[in-house]
């Protein structure tokens, strides 16, 4: 735990009042500190490359009045510096009349452990395992030609001070290991990617070598991928494999259902709550509460507890995801889904952990049911259109199925479809609900927050897939 | 106000000093800072205001050739001070490498030249929402437009950069920015676009009425779009994409990909990998230019380089690690390119246009769809239908897709360079894409 007024000039008493002083005729608002360690241990090409570590500290302080948010940052907590933003922020808000909303909810609950991951586990060991990777992935053949690996560790402890001097704090570890590997074979290269990760020790996901499986992971989507040929265009069936694949959702209707752009009603979805959206059977939810996963928050950046958010039941779209200024503006409450990058940043709502769940249907009843399409089993990043709808995402492995059998593998093609109406033509929900890895950042607004995905394996009737074969 | 140069070389010497006295052999620093302030408008209306002071300092290390990094936001000797120390021990315990060095000194630049991006006028956040609210009038004059959101920022910073070598420099730039997003609606579909504009100077930007006219045409042009089937067929790139292409190729050449052996343009320098009237440029010392410096993020010193000379790969963009493994010189080019552009073609945009009776012409792709170890190329995109030279109708929810290998040699050029970005493209043809639609 971090105690941010220790080695400053300002006291906690000086710093509330300051904070107070600020807010008192403002709606919301707080002084959010953030203190993080961060470290990066890369090998490529056969050597450690880089070893970095990096120590971040500021304090974020902010100001709403009705739609009008003030923000002010600095990396220095100093009477001082706490003061000139405190002026800043008045200046902004000129005349302000608002009352300041006290209430914040409360939980005891915690999603993981308080813990450093870097601290855990030494340098030394570290850089083994990456050697070791390193060794294990070229002994497989000398198709293999290049291997990166690397560790990214965190440990962010924050702290948010509301006007009164109520405080909500939450430390937050976090770690990811990753495995690239470049294969060639008759002059043609192919990339594999594979990684692990989640709010808890490095050992949690590497015990027992598990590493090695983080490789044969990766090499394995490598070597498809060299007998892949060219990708369909064109509309037609796909299959999504479970876990990794459901990014579907995240860009699909993840971001259209965030509260911002709903409010401002620049999204797509802003005038079908309460409507069908999606295929009897089809269930989506965000969820922050899952023990120790990417996604998960104790509690979110404006201090408020995460929860369980129903997005669409059966089909019917049920709620947006909310941050406190959002949900207050469309009078409803906040689903614990204010986030921001780091105190650099304003709080917007964001996902969690976003899940499709599952259904009854088989893989195998998909594929058959498919005469001509695609399988798509991973995929790289995806993006949206929130206003038009429009969402794309980057298979990194898949298999064309040619009269419910899957046929030979096919080059990394883009599939895009339309998020409001995407849904509607799932047809099967598998019974194979499967969570991510545990590598995904979600960007919005220059801001990279770490997310979780989850889903069954889903068949899609109709979707434009981009390759280059007519 | 932004640190002057005074407190920023105080400080990196502190840093380089302590890390020979904790046994560094050699070892290099930044202090940067970063002092800016953005105006928000929605809707004609303030919707944010937001100051950010940024400080931040990296520091790497060198125990022979072993070497290790750490970068802090906090600038207080205690914490240096633990930090120093916690990255001289990293770096005892790191693996040597031994392509791990400073630049070597000859290359280092000598002189800083007045390039003129740093304009020391400061422009107060009334007069940011003076500009915001002629801006927003002008964007929401056509009813059609429903929602406006627009965005003035200017950003102050300074840098030095020191190592152990005796280099020590740095200096201001300053950038002035605003934009516009809208959004537009009729009964069959919900639009948004864009304008923008940043330059060095403020009494270069861009009119307001003109940013919000522009960005407010630019998405009701788009309203009920079409999606098409799909056929091989003609791709007119606006130059707000084109200039991806040339991204692209920057990272293809870069002289890590390179020496990685993860790059479709590994060997190909000296042969041709575009279509004979290529140019490519990249020009440090432009003045008032977005991209341009006096030195790369070492120190080296950066000439103007002619990349691709009729159609031929010339260079490729080395730092000193790469270099050293791949045994050549670094051109100063960590951290990338600075003013990257292809020269102007010879064909006016309305020729361009007219040289297929077909052809899309994109303006907005989305997704991350280029692979720089195969060159394949697929992404989502947006834009319009091109018969006969005439705009016909918008298209969305389709891909274009092919292989940058093919794509280079298929460029054609149009006379329409402007200095935009940082990265600039004329309006670019290529022919024999794949676009997938129904």
């Amino acid at each position: 735990m971090s105690n941010f007024f220790e080695k400053s000039d300002v006291s906690r008493k000086e710093a509330e009042s300051i904070i107070s002083d600020t807010l008192q005729k403002c709606d919301d608002g707080e002084l959010y500190l953030e203190n993080s360690k961060s470290e990066s241990i890369l090998l490529d090409d056969n050597k450690i490359k880089n070893s970095s570590y990096n120590s971040d500290l500021g304090f974020g302080f902010r100001a709403i009045s009705d739609e009008v948010v003030a923000y002010s940052h600095s990396n220095e907590i100093s009477k001082n510096s706490l003061k000139q933003s405190s002026e800043n922020l008045k200046s902004t808000l000129k005349s302000v009349k608002g009352t300041y909303n006290h209430e914040i909810p409360k939980s005891n609950k915690k999603y993981y452990d308080n813990i450093n991951p870097i601290e855990q586990k030494s340098l030394n060991e570290k850089i083994k395992i990456l050697n070791d990777v390193n060794d294990y992935l070229r002994s497989k053949g000398d198709k293999v030609k290049q291997v990166t690996a690397n560790f990214l560790g965190e440990q962010k402890s924050v702290e948010i001070i509301r006007s009164g001097g109520e405080t909500l704090s939450d430390v937050r570890p976090l770690v990811r290991f990753n495995v690239s590997v470049m294969v060639e074979k008759d002059g043609r290269k192919e990339t594999g990617v594979y990684g692990v990760g989640g709010r808890q020790s490095y050992d949690s996901y590497l015990k027992d070598e598990n590493w090695k499986s983080v490789c044969d992971e990766a090499l394995r989507i490598a070597s498809v991928n060299l007998e892949s040929k060219p990708a369909p265009a064109g509309e037609m069936k796909v299959v999504l494999g479970p876990g990794w694949p459901a990014i579907l959702i995240h860009e699909a209707v993840g971001h259209g259902l965030e509260g911002d752009f709903n409010r401002k009603k620049t999204s797509a979805f802003h005038n079908l709550m309460g409507q069908k959206v999606a295929s009897e059977g089809v269930t989506i939810i965000d969820d922050g509460t899952i023990d120790n996963r990417r996604g998960s928050l104790t509690i979110d950046d404006e201090g408020t507890p995460t929860e369980k958010t129903v997005l669409i039941e059966n089909g019917i779209l049920k709620n947006f995801m909310q941050d406190r200024l959002n949900a207050r503006l469309m009078k409803t409450r906040s689903t614990g889904s204010g986030r921001r990058e780091n105190y650099r940043h304003i709080v917007l709502p964001r996902m969690r952990n976003t899940m499709m769940l599952s259904g009854k249907q088989t893989q195998e009843e998909m594929i058959k049911a498919v005469d001509k399409g695609i399988f798509a089993v991973s995929f790289g990043g995806g993006q949206v259109d929130i206003t038009s709808g429009k969402f794309v995402f980057n298979c990194t492995e898949a298999y064309e199925i040619v009269n419910g059998k899957i046929g030979s593998p096919i080059k990394g093609a883009t599939l895009i479809g339309d998020g409001p109406s995407i849904l509607k033509e799932v047809s099967m929900v598998g019974n194979d609900m499967m969570m991510d890895p545990g590598i995904g950042t979600c960007g919005k607004a220059g801001q990279g927050v770490p997310v979780g995905v989850a889903q069954p394996s889903i068949l899609i009737n109709k979707m434009t897939v981009g390759g280059t074969k007519l | 106000m932004v640190k002057d140069q005074e407190f920023l070389e105080t400080k990196a010497s502190y840093c380089l000093g302590l890390a020979k006295k904790l046994g560094a052999t050699d070892s290099s620093v930044v202090v940067k800072n970063s002092v800016s302030e953005t105006v928000n408008f929605r809707n004609k209306k303030l919707d944010e205001a937001n100051r950010s002071d940024d400080l931040g300092i990296s520091i790497t290390t060198y125990i022979g050739k072993k070497k290790s990094s750490i970068s802090s936001s906090n600038l207080l000797n205690d914490n240096l001070n633990i930090l120093i120390e916690k990255c001289i021990e990293t770096t005892k315990n790191t693996p040597e490498d031994e392509f791990n060095s400073l630049p070597d000194r000859d290359l280092f630049a000598k002189e800083v030249k007045d390039l003129n991006i740093y304009d020391e006028t400061h422009i107060e956040n009334n007069q940011k929402i003076y500009y915001l609210k002629k801006l927003e009038a002008a964007a929401s004059n056509d009813k059609k437009i429903v929602n406006t959101e627009s965005s003035f920022t200017q950003n102050k910073s300074n840098f030095v950069l020191a190592n152990s070598e005796g280099f020590c420099d740095g200096y201001k730039t300053s950038s002035f920015t605003a934009s516009s997003v809208t959004v537009a609606k009729d009964e069959e579909s919900m639009e948004r676009d864009y304008e923008y504009s940043s330059k060095c100077f403020l009494k270069d930007l861009d009119d307001a009425d003109e940013l919000g006219k522009i960005a407010a045409n630019q998405t009701i042009r788009k309203l009920s779009p079409k999606k098409i089937g799909s056929e091989k067929i003609a791709i007119i790139f606006d130059k707000r994409i084109a200039k991806g292409v040339l991204n692209t190729f920057a990272s293809a050449i870069s002289s890590s990909a390179i020496s990685r052996g993860t790059s479709f343009l590994k060997d190909k320098v000296n042969k041709k990998i575009f279509s004979d009237k290529i140019n490519v440029f990249d020009k440090p010392d432009m003045l008032k230019g977005l991209g341009s410096r006096n030195f790369d993020s070492e120190g080296v010193k950066t000439d103007t380089l002619k990349l691709v000379d009729q159609g031929i790969l010339k260079h490729y963009l080395i730092d000193t690690y790469n270099g050293k493994k791949l045994n050549l010189k670094s051109n100063g080019r960590c951290g990338g390119t600075s003013n990257l552009y292809f020269e102007n073609g010879n064909i006016s945009f309305k020729d361009l246009l007219n040289s297929n009776s077909k052809s899309l012409y994109i303006t907005e792709t989305i997704g991350h769809g280029s692979n720089i170890v195969t060159g394949d190329y697929s992404v989502g995109a947006t834009g319009f239908l091109i018969e006969n030279g005439e705009f016909k109708y918008p298209i969305n929810e389709i891909t274009i897709a092919g292989n940058f290998k093919d794509m280079f040699q298929n460029i054609t050029l149009a006379n329409d360079l402007e200095f935009k970005y940082a990265t600039n493209s004329p309006t670019m043809l290529i022919e024999g894409m794949v676009v997938a639609g129904k």
